[in-house]
């Protein structure tokens, strides 16, 4: 097992946020996290990247609680990269992936052969290699977009945890990123807005409607026209694609 | 033909060697604490226009000074410099407790920054207004703009072994501040504990600002200017940005000083209005990029 969370319940003040929620993510599976605006995934994820505490319940890392592993082990293995992460300063693409081996380097140490290696390799997995002297402030959204994920990988994470990576993006990049992180050897749990990518690329799904899990399973079960109405609030047809086994959905107009 | 070492006489060792030496090196220091004060305020508050002041730390120094000058507080036991160092960390901590300690994010800190020194910029108002004759007025307002005209070697000893202490910690934070770059989240998520880094850096900072404008005044845009001129040069990471601000803010300290003492003949400009003359100009500058980029 490798995230795995029990009953968790996180209020801001009187509000429920997240209200009782439970999932295993399988090993190495990409986990799609689904639900309207507002239904609780962005806090969902900040709970399990330990950046806050529920006020109850457990999430536990290959069993272990994440309260008793400190911050900085958590780091070397989760890696979360937020919606809107921006920065005002003016570093250049290869410094910001830098940046991500903090959690991998002692106060002293210097820059070794396996930081470098991360850091290519992050680089070139996103297509930012050519770009990587390229200053933040003049990278396009989609540049920036792919420049997140690429901060992510140099993390040399086990579980990456990734909030609608795919905004900014064009079709292109967005089926290329989506490629990209179903075909890592990571634990991925991502939260997505595009039904039809969810089906297509998740291996399990997960379905949020204020704060509660409504659904989840594999895409064929959790797909359904009548979730698709209860949830999201739209018609739909949802069949079997004729191009891939999974399911399509065809919006009413 | 005339000017070697043997010419020297013993009133210009003694005003090169008392004077002029001790009075370049406490200016190298102060330089040097203020720009990189004002480097990690920029970091950490995520606002190009921090400064050492931010925190409200001069503004509490000053009330400090006024009331030992003017009202006489500590009955002539307690002298000027202790009293606004004092006064600095007073409103450091009111600073501390209305951001929510540690908790607080950067637009919280900068806002009950703000307040505090409305605060104690009031309350040193109020005590010249009510209290003061004009000479004390006047005292005071020129110990304001800084001066490094009373500092000996005493002082040398005092601010170098806090601003040396202070940079020192501050360049093993160096990662610690990039991290930052993203903001606090991302800061937390790749295991900065946040709490307490913020606690370390503004705790330093303020210690090394207190110790200056408890001594020389409050020389005002060395610590706005100078990291903007040092990320200008080296770029934004902080390994090389530290002691480049470190480095360029110790030489326009020192230049700036010399420039008070030369450029009114017989007379001695507060420092402050000299670094001001410089400052206003590359503050606008920045200030006019700002907002084209945002």
């Amino acid at each position: 097992m490798s995230i795995r969370a029990d009953n968790l319940v996180w209020r801001i003040g009187s509000k429920t946020v997240i209200d009782g929620i439970s999932f295993a993510a399988q090993p190495g599976k990409m986990l799609g996290l689904l639900g309207p605006n507002g239904s609780g995934k962005t806090s969902l994820l900040r709970l399990l990247a330990g950046l806050r505490r529920p006020q109850s319940g457990q999430i536990t890392l290959d069993g272990k609680d994440i309260r008793h592993i400190g911050r900085r082990p958590i780091a070397q293995r989760v890696a979360f990269i937020e919606q809107h992460a921006t920065t005002n300063s003016n570093l250049q693409v290869l410094d910001v992936v830098k940046l991500e081996r903090f959690p991998h380097r002692s106060m002293f140490s210097g820059w070794s052969p396996a930081d470098d290696a991360a850091v290519r390799d992050a680089l070139e997995r996103t297509g930012m290699a050519a770009k990587r002297h390229d200053r933040w402030q003049s990278l396009s959204g989609g540049e920036k977009q792919r420049t997140q994920l690429a901060r992510a990988l140099a993390q040399s994470p086990k579980e990456l945890i990734l909030d609608e990576p795919t905004n900014h993006l064009d079709v292109h990049h967005q089926i290329s990123l989506m490629r990209l992180v179903s075909s890592l050897p990571v634990t991925s749990i991502i939260a997505l807005h595009d039904l039809n990518h969810a089906a297509m690329f998740c291996d399990r799904l997960i379905v949020l409607q204020a704060g509660k899990v409504v659904a989840s399973g594999v895409p064929e079960e959790v797909l359904t026209q009548d979730l698709v109405r209860d949830v999201f609030n739209v018609d739909a047809r949802v069949e079997t694609s004729p191009h891939h086994p999974r399911p399509h959905i065809y919006f009413a107009r | 033909m005339g000017w070697t070492a043997l010419e020297l006489t013993r009133i210009h060792e003694t005003v090169i060697w008392d004077y002029r030496l001790s009075r370049a090196l406490v200016a190298v220091f102060c330089g040097a604490g203020l720009a990189v004060s004002g480097a990690i305020m920029q970091s950490m508050l995520r606002n190009p226009l921090a400064e050492p002041y931010v925190l409200g730390i001069s503004a509490g120094a000053s009330t400090g000074a006024v009331s030992i000058v003017i009202l006489g507080l500590g009955a002539g036991a307690v002298s000027l410099s202790a009293g606004a160092f004092a006064g600095a960390f007073a409103a450091f901590f009111f600073v501390a407790l209305l951001s929510n300690g540690t908790r607080g994010g950067a637009d919280r800190t900068i806002l009950a920054g703000v307040a505090a020194s409305q605060l104690f910029n009031a309350a040193t108002s109020y005590v010249v207004t009510t209290a003061g004759n004009a000479q004390q007025a006047r005292d005071v307002m020129f110990w304001l703009l800084g001066s490094f005209g009373g500092v000996r070697w005493p002082e040398f000893a005092l601010v170098s072994i806090v601003v040396g202490f202070g940079l020192t910690i501050c360049l093993l934070y160096a990662r610690v501040l990039d991290a930052f770059a993203f903001g606090d989240e991302a800061a937390a998520s790749l295991g900065v504990h946040v709490g307490r880094a913020r606690l370390a850096l503004f705790a330093l900072t303020a210690m090394m600002t207190a110790t200056i404008v408890s001594m020389v005044g409050a020389i005002g845009f060395v610590g706005l200017v100078v990291p903007h001129a040092a990320r200008f040069l080296v770029g934004p990471l902080h390994v090389r940005l530290l002691p480049a601000s470190a480095i360029t803010g110790a030489i326009f300290m020192v230049l700036a000083d010399i420039a008070s003492r030369v450029l009114i003949p017989q007379q001695v400009l507060p420092i402050g209005v000299v670094t001001a003359l410089v400052g206003v100009p590359f503050f606008s500058f920045i200030l006019y990029r700002y907002q084209r980029a945002s």
